[in-house]
């Protein structure tokens, strides 16, 4: 049912049509702009729970797919689709900014239309590249998330942020034109190898690309992603980023931004570049490493509560890469999980913090002192947030830094001694900046007229600490939506890595992978994923009606078992794809669209279209159009 | 057909151009019958001529190559790919200009008749299938900037960017003319079939003299940089987009680049000098200095204006990549490139047009400080411009910029790909700075806010929605543009 309507993409562009009614409103009505544009989060907010009720946990492949035309000319199209990895970056993204949008109620005073309609098309960017499942896609909202970001900190910032504004877009910037040139790399070489030009990444993960291509691919994607997360050394332009931008930029940059890069690792790095993937392996473990040491020890020395909790956030992120190349099932869960966590409880922190600036103007540790005794409540969130952060049982952070630490174990034992310490180290810094604020003697003057939390404040601080106590202490539901997810990737990365020497073109990676989506028989290869027949065939008839032409024209990855015993080269290749075409024609075949695509194909100048020879056709297909092959 | 065999089909294919002719002997005949004529009565005139050119050739069913006036001038689907981009330049030119001819009510119709003319002349270059016709083509586009250039007769900066303009235009025709007439003595002929044919040995036919052909070749290249602005032949460009009134020289960057590459494409298409190893080296050398230098050189601007001026050669950089890709994909990326950049520029400079209503004209970045609490939606549009200049994604300017780099990987020039990134980079810097000087700094002198003209917000408006559409949506324009690149290729 939910499949029909279109969730992700009004998802996607609620908030933008919230921007669209704001910027309409006049500037004399600042509190009906606040209104709708809260209302608009929150509606952004509903319409992604379905998506999380309505997720099947057991599907290895995308759901909530959508595909169409974008740019037919080059094969770019609007595609997008959830698994278990974007799925709670995009909760967390829905959850958060209605938050921020209400704390930003009484302390964004100047332009604040300006500020609301960045703040919804920054949501817009962020989740666009959260269910992005084009390169082309995927980048442009990467990309073009970093305007309205720009902006919230250079505009509404503090002293300098226009140096922080820039240096954050150029820093960003940076990395991702490196990446751009790896996706164009990408396409030609795709298109090389199959004979198709497209951005498609469910497509493009099938292919197994030589090694020394993966290693300068993937050192394009991890820059760009490493400056995003950020990874020591990339993270100079983090501090004063967070320290500079308003509370809710901050909120939104420890929240979701950062957990951009990390993202980009999982969806990007390490399907499409296993072998690379591993090879940097112990290089990125060990920056990881120096990053949460680095991160916890420069927190301790910072007076700024800001910039405290703003390496904090480095330290944090240091466990989250190091949980995802452990590359084993405890490590990604943990990492994933830990990018859920941070965005809660240093979101909170944020918000906690810009509470107490609005108060005193001033984030000077020294300047504070026994707030305890006079704000109660406040104390209360605190206190909460603050051991959320440090990772005490029962509370959400314990959760994501056990298993990171458990899989790096595994991994390796003296990558999880070095880690460890952090996780002291970060109980040092929370706890001692948490007594000299909060407790000790009410010695200064300003700070005895301190007033309590207001209700609009408990309204804020409420949802996102009942979330932590909730995933603190019943993690499972959560956990469960990633399962699947990751144990695909971690079976995929594993599988392909170990096929690449022999993989000169097209990857005849097969060996244990877990079924393909709408693949019969082969589900004796994993037990553990047990197929859902009723689904697998929806999506069968979902890409067989949808009138997308290009996935008609592709090939699929070959596939292994009942269908083509022994492996994928015995097929012999498929010229042109004619066979196919005609047996597909009797499912109501858009023939003209086809032609269309081919005249185009020829039209891009792509120049061995014609005669390399396709990749053999999924077993799916050929199989129920009666082995046209 | 023989000898001297034209017909009323020839007036008729040429029909767009010929309307455009007609438009400016008639608004100069309006000038002196209505001598007090309004400016925006003059400029509606304006607007329909061009909108009926444009018309004229959207609805007609044009061939992929049809030769009229003996073979001397194409009309083909490119030419009139080009054709469209011009027209676009020039009416987006003659709305900006009501901002700036305040002051000069006189000379209204001379001015707007030029503008016309110049456009004829981008037309013929487009449309050249001789060299000569060519050659006049670059003589009717060039005389007419050298006047608009010294529009501002008061004006010692006006006159200065006239008189430097005039005398290196006149040196780069005299190379053009040259490398001209070179390759007419080693071919035979300045038709660019018979060139093409002579290149390829067809029908038995040879090149006379190699290395007076290349001679010409390079000669002629030499006078295409100058008029496009590559580098090193660069250095007039500041100076001249500096004096000349802003629109004017919105024009040369936007409608008058885009003929230099009309033309460039013509001749390298035919001499299929691409296809030679040491014209792609020089090439791609040319490339790279033209947007590095003009990078690097705008970082240092106070003056928006200059900085414009710098950006402008860096993109002739840019859009030179797609030349040098020599693939229907290039060429295609080509034509993209520059009716996007269109768009963004001509907006970029509508803005300081804009600005600099009634004080003079160069504008600096101290000047934007705070610009976007006095003009919210303008600055908008400014950013989106700077934005797209940047090749930021969403905007037209990351949609060519991407396209020009796609066609290069696709020939293989992974690295120039690279190192365009990278000058893609270095550009952010001062693109950003007019954002942050016109959003992030508050104005501490409160200046008097005054509303824009209807026709420069309109304008405005058209570039601002240009460049958005074109960055969103680009699927149809890139269909187009690839059919049309196939019917040179």
């Amino acid at each position: 049912m939910l499949n029909n309507l279109p969730l992700l993409t009004l998802l996607i562009f609620t908030p933008v049509a919230g921007a669209v009614l704001v910027s309409l409103i006049p500037r004399e009505y600042p509190n009906l702009m606040r209104t709708l544009a809260l209302a608009f989060s929150l509606l952004a907010f509903v319409i992604s729970l379905p998506l999380f009720f309505g997720f099947d946990n057991q599907l290895t492949s995308f759901q909530f797919e959508e595909r169409a035309e974008w740019i037919p000319a080059l094969r770019a199209t609007y595609h997008v689709g959830v698994d278990g990895i974007s799925l709670l970056m995009l909760v967390l993204t829905t959850f958060l900014t209605p938050l921020v949008i209400l704390s930003s109620w009484d302390n964004i005073k100047r332009s604040v239309k300006g500020y609301l309609v960045s703040m919804l098309m920054l949501e817009c960017g962020m989740l666009g590249v959260f269910v992005a499942l084009d390169l082309l896609l995927f980048y442009v909202f990467w990309e073009a998330m970093l305007i309205p970001m720009y902006f919230i900190i250079g505009v509404w910032g503090g002293e300098r942020r226009i140096y922080a504004a820039v240096k954050f877009f150029i820093y960003t910037m940076l990395g991702s034109l490196l990446m751009l040139v790896a996706i164009l790399f990408i396409y030609f070489y795709y298109g090389r190898v199959t004979g198709t030009l497209t951005f498609d990444f469910v497509q493009i993960r099938e292919l197994l690309f030589p090694e020394n291509y993966q290693t300068w691919l993937f050192l394009a994607f991890a820059l760009s992603f490493a400056i995003k997360v950020p990874m020591f050394p990339f993270h100079t332009w983090l501090p004063d980023a967070h320290v500079e931008a308003p509370t809710g930029g901050s909120v939104i940059l420890a929240g979701v931004l950062l957990k951009m890069g990390t993202y980009g690792f999982l969806r990007f790095c390490l399907p499409l570049f296993p072998n690379a993937a591993m090879a940097f392996t112990p290089l990125i473990s060990v920056l990881a490493i120096i990053g949460i040491i680095y991160g916890a020890w420069v927190a301790m020395v910072q007076p700024d509560i800001k910039k405290l909790v703003a390496y904090s956030s480095v330290s944090h992120l240091g466990f989250v890469m190091l949980g995802i190349f452990t590359l084993n099932h405890q490590g990604l869960q943990g990492g994933l999980m830990q990018m859920v966590n941070h965005g809660l409880s240093t979101g909170a922190l944020f918000l906690i913090v810009g509470m107490i600036y609005e108060r005193r103007h001033t984030r000077l540790i020294a300047d504070f002192g026994g707030l305890a005794r006079q704000m109660p409540i406040f104390t209360t969130f605190f206190m909460i947030a603050t051991l959320a952060s440090i990772g005490l049982p029962g509370l959400n952070g314990f959760i994501g830094e056990f298993l990171v630490l458990l899989g790096t174990f595994l991994s390796n034992k003296w990558y999880a001694v070095f880690a460890a310490t952090g996780v002291i180290f970060a109980a040092v810094y929370m706890l001692w900046m948490f007594q000299r604020v909060m407790f000790g003697k009410l010695d200064k003057e300003e700070n005895a007229k301190l007033e309590d939390l207001s209700t609009r404040e408990i309204m804020i601080l409420a949802p996102v600490t009942a979330m932590m106590i909730l995933i603190g202490v019943w993690a499972q539901p959560f956990l469960a939506k990633m399962e699947t997810s990751v144990d695909y990737l971690i079976r995929n990365v594993q599988a392909r890595a170990a096929k690449v020497n022999d993989a000169p073109g097209l990857a005849p990676y097969v060996a244990s992978i877990p079924p393909l989506k709408g693949v019969k028989g082969v589900s004796l290869v994993s037990s553990t994923v047990p197929e859902n027949l009723e689904s697998t065939d929806l999506m069968n008839d979902e890409m067989n009606l949808n009138a997308h032409p290009v996935s008609k024209n592709t090939p699929r990855a070959p596939l292994k078992g009942g269908v083509c015993c022994g492996g994928a080269q015995s097929i012999p290749p498929l010229r042109g794809v004619r066979g196919v075409s005609l047996a597909s024609a009797l499912e109501h075949e858009n023939f003209e669209s086809k032609d269309l695509m081919n005249d185009e194909m020829n039209s891009i100048g792509y120049p061995v279209s014609k005669n390399t020879p396709r990749a053999p056709l999924k077993g799916g297909v050929d199989e129920e159009n009666g082995g046209s092959l | 057909m023989n000898g001297i065999g034209i017909t009323t089909q020839d007036f008729l294919l040429f029909l767009p151009t010929l309307t455009l002719t007609l438009l400016g002997l008639g608004v100069l005949i309006l000038g002196l019958i209505f001598p007090r004529i309004y400016r925006e009565t003059m400029a509606a005139v304006v607007l329909i001529g061009i909108a009926i050119a444009v018309f004229i050739i959207v609805n007609h069913n044009w061939s992929d190559k049809a030769l009229i006036f003996n073979g001397m001038i194409s009309v083909d689907k490119f030419s009139h790919g080009f054709a469209v981009v011009f027209m676009i330049a020039a009416g987006l030119t003659v709305l900006l200009s009501l901002n700036s001819l305040e002051g000069s009510s006189l000379l209204v119709s001379e001015y707007f008749a030029l503008i016309i003319f110049a456009t004829v002349g981008m037309n013929l270059m487009a449309a050249s299938a001789h060299l000569l016709t060519l050659f006049l083509g670059v003589e009717t586009l060039s005389v007419s900037l050298y006047i608009l250039a010294g529009f501002r007769r008061t004006d010692k900066f006006s006159l200065e960017a006239s008189f430097k303009y005039f005398l290196l235009g006149a040196f780069a025709s005299a190379f053009l003319l040259y490398g001209i007439a070179l390759v007419y003595g080693s071919v035979g002929s300045a038709k660019l079939s018979a060139i093409a044919e002579a290149i390829s040995g067809a029908n038995g036919s040879a090149i006379a003299s190699p290395g007076l052909f290349t001679a010409g070749l390079v000669l002629m290249v030499v006078g295409f940089g100058f008029k496009i602005a590559l580098a090193p032949f660069h250095a007039w460009a500041p100076d001249v987009y500096e004096g000349s009134p802003t629109p004017i020289a919105a024009f040369m960057a936007t409608g008058s680049k885009a003929a230099g590459f009309a033309a460039l494409m013509r001749v390298v298409i035919a001499s299929g000098m691409m296809s030679n190893i040491d014209w792609q080296q020089v090439m791609w050398v040319i490339a790279l200095a033209t947007m590095t230098i003009g990078n690097i050189v705008a970082l240092r601007q106070e003056n928006v204006k200059r900085m414009l001026a710098y950006s402008s050669i860096a993109h002739a950089g840019y859009i030179l990549v797609g030349v040098l890709a020599n693939s229907e994909l290039g060429s295609s990326a080509v034509l993209f490139y520059l009716l996007s950049y269109t768009f963004m520029n001509l907006g970029a400079f509508g803005v300081i047009a804009f600005m600099a209503r009634g004080e003079r004209d160069n504008i600096t970045l101290q000047d934007l400080r705070g610009f976007a609490y006095r003009h919210p939606l303008i600055a908008v549009a400014m950013s989106i411009f700077m934005f797209s200049l940047a090749g930021i994604p969403l905007t037209a300017g990351f949609i060519s910029k991407f396209y020009v780099f796609l066609a290069a990987v696709q020939s293989g020039y992974l690295w120039i790909v690279i190192l365009g990134v990278i000058n893609s980079m270095i550009s952010l810097y001062y693109y950003l700075g007019v954002v942050v000087q016109m959003f992030m700094h508050r104005n501490e002198e409160e200046k008097p806010a005054f509303d824009p003209l209807p026709a420069v917000a309109l304008a405005l408006f058209i570039a601002a929605f240009g460049t958005l559409n074109l960055g969103v949506s680009p699927a149809r324009w890139m269909e187009i543009f690839q059919d049309l690149a196939r019917s040179v290729m």
